[in-house]
């Protein structure tokens, strides 16, 4: 039994649909450049609700985790490189650029995602894997998740453009995405 | 093996509130699926002053001329769970203007926009963790949830403190506001001693005279801030 907390964490509440008033210069900031460095991957996809249809006023934060990967550009801009916010658009799209991940012993490679939108009064935790670099059963926490609902973890490598993945987020229905307790 | 602590019963929202509608369609209804302490993520983004502009944290200053509506001041400290000040954490807003109107391509309230208020600011906490923004006290709003439907004035808050795990957004609240118990968002949370604690006090040791009230609303962020990554991973 670890010690009991003193104070208890304030409580969530929806990001609602006007976020970008205050939120949107961290997009900004780190937005998708024309061309895709290296040692850098770009991700593509959707977030649709329980009837498929798309959120258009969704909300994403990417970590790929790690102190390794602070830079010294990172003290400049004042955002760590492995760090991206993004929104989507009005046909539920998100595009972004980040660091590859790295697996470590027992994880393989993935970025950890966070989900905010209106409707969701307490934001989403989930993961996304890539379809490449998936190991098999090597992953504590894959191994953790049903069989049959993984695939919705790992995203889609491009078929023609290397370093390209796609990556639907299901909020509700028919493929809903894993999310995880927290 | 050692789960992952869960949230105090009753603190938090629950995904699926059909008095708060744009759930129903968008919460998951499978299994969260919990995993070992070991296995959630420990480390999160350390945002530098490089993010932030001089007065990113003063919302009346960026016009030709000063916003209508109630100057105010509000300030607090964020703290970790252990009552611990959350350094250099970064905390951002985003509220109505006074008439209630958000400055959105969105919101489609006929309420005047006001020229002199965007709405959005950002700040890092010093080292005791404190805060503080000057804006204008926002108003409350009509919304489409149901028949007559009423925002409480309220500010959007989002918080980053040590590790991801304590990311945190939320809204903060006035006083005395009567619209409280009537709104879904606001009720979302089953706790009423949690609901209370989303709802600034009138501080008058921070009010100026002639010149702006000032709210104190501190904020708890999960976790621990005083083990960085680094060392805990030992």
């Amino acid at each position: 039994m670890s010690d009991r907390s003193v104070r208890i964490p304030a409580s969530s509440q929806t990001v609602g649909p006007f976020f970008r008033i205050g939120l949107q210069y961290l997009i900004d900031r780190t937005h998708l450049p024309s061309i895709v460095p290296e040692g850098t991957i770009e991700i593509r996809g959707r977030v649709l609700d329980r009837d498929g249809l798309p959120v258009p006023d969704a909300m994403l934060e990417f970590w790929c985790g790690a102190p390794k990967l602070l830079s010294g550009r990172d003290a400049e801009s004042g955002v760590p490189e492995g760090f991206r916010r993004v929104a989507t658009d009005e046909k539920g799209e998100f595009a972004l650029t980040i660091p590859r991940p790295v697996a470590e012993a027992s994880s393989d490679a993935y970025l950890l995602v966070l989900v905010f939108a209106r409707g969701l009064l307490r934001h989403l935790i989930t993961r996304m894997y890539l379809e490449d670099e998936v190991r098999s059963d090597s992953d504590a926490v894959l191994l953790r998740v049903p069989p049959e609902r993984r695939a919705t973890l790992i995203a889609r490598a491009d078929e023609k453009q290397a370093g390209l993945y796609w990556w639907d987020v299901v909020l509700q229905g028919t493929g809903e995405t894993v999310f995880f307790a927290w | 093996m050692a789960m992952m602590e869960l949230a105090e019963p009753g603190t938090q929202p629950e995904y699926h509130f059909p008095p708060y509608v744009s759930t129903i369609a968008r919460s998951p209804r499978m299994p969260l699926v919990l995993l070992p302490r070991a296995q959630m993520e420990q480390s999160g983004p350390v945002f530098g002053q490089g993010l932030i502009g001089e007065r990113d944290n003063d919302l009346t200053v960026h016009h030709a001329g000063d916003p209508i509506g109630e100057r105010i001041l509000v300030h607090g400290r964020v703290l970790d769970e252990t009552g611990r000040p959350v350094r250099g954490a970064l905390v951002e807003v985003w509220q109505a203007n006074a008439a209630g109107r958000y400055r959105h391509k969105v919101d489609t309230y006929d309420a005047p926009l006001d020229p002199n208020f965007a709405g959005g600011g950002r700040t890092l906490t010093d080292n005791n963790g404190c805060y503080w923004f000057k804006t204008i006290k926002p108003g409350p709003y009509p919304w489409g949830n149901h028949h007559n439907a009423w925002r409480p004035s309220h500010i959007h808050f989002s918080l980053f403190g040590a590790g991801i795990l304590s990311r945190l957004v939320t809204q903060m609240y006035f006083p005395g506001d009567p619209l409280q118990p009537l709104d879904p968002i606001f009720n979302s949370i089953p706790d009423a001693a949690a609901r209370a604690r989303l709802i600034s006090s009138l501080d008058m040791d921070r009010s100026e005279s002639n010149y702006l009230l000032a709210y104190k609303w501190d904020i708890v962020l999960r976790g621990r801030a005083d083990t960085p990554f680094e060392e805990r991973k030992q």
